[in-house]
């Protein structure tokens, strides 16, 4: 079984050479810290940044320069600044490559819940039902079950929806796997983590092949 | 050249009411109008809406307007780190509308640039988009979002001259171009505000047609919320 860490690593797999990449607060924004260093990527954060580098040194922090979770940041060489229309039209226009955001629930047709909880103090989509409703190329990094210990893979979410049908991959500290029209297809399993665990976790339809590999870290 | 300079905040604010709807630049506390909210809550003036992807936290920013009760409804993408704001949200005194970051950039957009209204893919399928248009383009789903309508909009700008031209710096840029323009009145506060002549026009980020008056702002304070840093060594 994967920690935070690992799915993080897991999910830096998945970046490419050349990919412009927005990454979600939490889980996401570890990934950074894991993606190859022989590839060139750049990671854009939507409140008006591309080329984001590391968190700056002590004494160094400039409050004009944050990412989309409010934290002080740096600029890498080839970085640029822009408003939050031209940020979005990055997003919703496609020009932004791989977006990894967190969820709440992911059902297995696709939709996804990460917004708000009925009942409790609603702190708002900000930017996420424009990633989610635009980007082709969305990995949702979450843990497999909740709290309660309850699958958060459903047959149909049952908080309220940030968007419909548009997630397309999703690496939880068990698996990873891919949202097809029949349901979850389980591509990996974490390190030691068997089949028949990732099934009892799975509330949504799990579609399993003969031979699942590990995950390769 | 037409001038748009005003002496300070006070003489840029005239005119504001109660019951306006006032669009302010910003997100987190990067990039907001602190002069003019600080003038906003010195005027007192109530029932106002205000649109704004966050809400300030408890003591800077909206905030300040928040503890003075002065604000009726928000309109925002993101409301979280602020007590005072869940207090009056949950009791019922404060109404609030949330919407996509995108959407709303792209509704003040839409107002700066003469349009009424756009369609977006954000929040199809989802409560955002309850009772609202909907259309499919080439196969998929877009909700109608209504250009806003605002009386002033406040920006915060790096640098100005007194024809009104900008230039921002960082992500202190955000929504405050986006603003600009959008409201009857434009209102921009600047760290820095020179003659005309002295900004090189190849770098204005926003002309000054899109501003009425602007402003020399004073004891910035330019507080980070999330003070984020590696050792040196």
């Amino acid at each position: 079984m994967l920690d935070k860490t690992g799915i993080a690593k897991r999910i830096a797999k998945e970046v490419k050479d050349g990919y412009y990449v927005n990454l979600g607060i939490g889980i996401p924004t570890l990934v950074a810290n894991f993606v190859r260093s022989d590839i060139n990527v750049e990671f854009q954060s939507e409140n008006g940044v591309l080329g984001m580098g590391p968190f700056p040194f002590e004494g160094d922090e400039d409050a004009d320069i944050i990412n989309a979770g409010k934290q002080t940041i740096t600029t890498l060489p080839g970085a640029s600044f822009f408003d939050s229309a031209l940020s979005f039209a990055m997003i919703r226009g496609k020009h932004v490559d791989l977006t990894i955001l967190g969820a709440m629930e992911v059902a297995e047709n696709g939709d996804i819940a990460n917004w708000k909880i009925p009942g409790k103090m609603v702190k708002g989509m900000g930017g996420a039902m424009d990633l989610v409703a635009s980007a082709e190329n969305i990995i949702v990094a979450m843990m497999h079950t909740n709290k309660a210990g309850e699958s958060k893979l459903l047959k149909r979410c049952t908080l309220p929806l940030t968007g419909v049908g548009c997630v397309k991959k999703i690496v939880t500290n068990l698996a990873v796997l891919e949202v097809v029209p029949e349901g979850f297809k389980l591509l990996e399993r974490a390190p030691g983590v068997s089949v028949e665990t990732i099934q009892k976790a799975t509330e949504g339809k799990l579609l399993v092949a003969d031979d699942i590999p590990e995950m390769n870290l | 050249m037409i001038l748009k300079r005003v002496n300070n905040a006070q003489e840029a604010l005239t005119g504001v009411k109660d019951g306006m709807t006032f669009m302010l630049g910003g997100f987190g506390l990067c990039g907001i109008p602190e002069n003019a909210i600080a003038e906003l809550v010195r005027l007192g003036i109530k029932n106002i809406t205000c649109i704004s992807n966050n809400a300030g936290v408890d003591d800077f920013g909206l905030g300040l307007l928040l503890q003075k009760h002065q604000i009726k409804k928000m309109i925002s993408s993101y409301v979280g780190e602020n007590d005072e704001f869940e207090r009056q949200m949950l009791s019922g005194e404060l109404d609030v509308e949330l919407t996509p970051q995108g959407t709303l950039a792209e509704k003040c957009k839409a107002a700066q640039a003469g349009f009424p209204a756009i369609y977006t893919p954000a929040g199809y399928g989802t409560e955002v988009a309850e009772g609202k248009e909907t259309r499919e383009f080439n196969g998929k789903m877009y909700v109608l979002e209504y250009a806003y309508q605002a009386e002033f909009a406040f920006v915060k700008a790096w640098k100005g001259d007194e024809a009104g031209n900008l230039i921002f710096k960082g992500t202190a840029r955000n929504f405050n171009p986006c603003m600009c323009g959008a409201a009857k009145i434009t209102v921009a506060e600047v760290e820095e505000l020179v003659p005309a002549g002295q900004l090189d026009p190849n770098e204005i980020h926003i002309p000054g047609i899109f501003v009425q008056r602007i402003f020399q702002g004073t004891h910035y304070e330019k507080r980070i919320e999330q003070r984020t840093v590696r050792p040196r060594n």
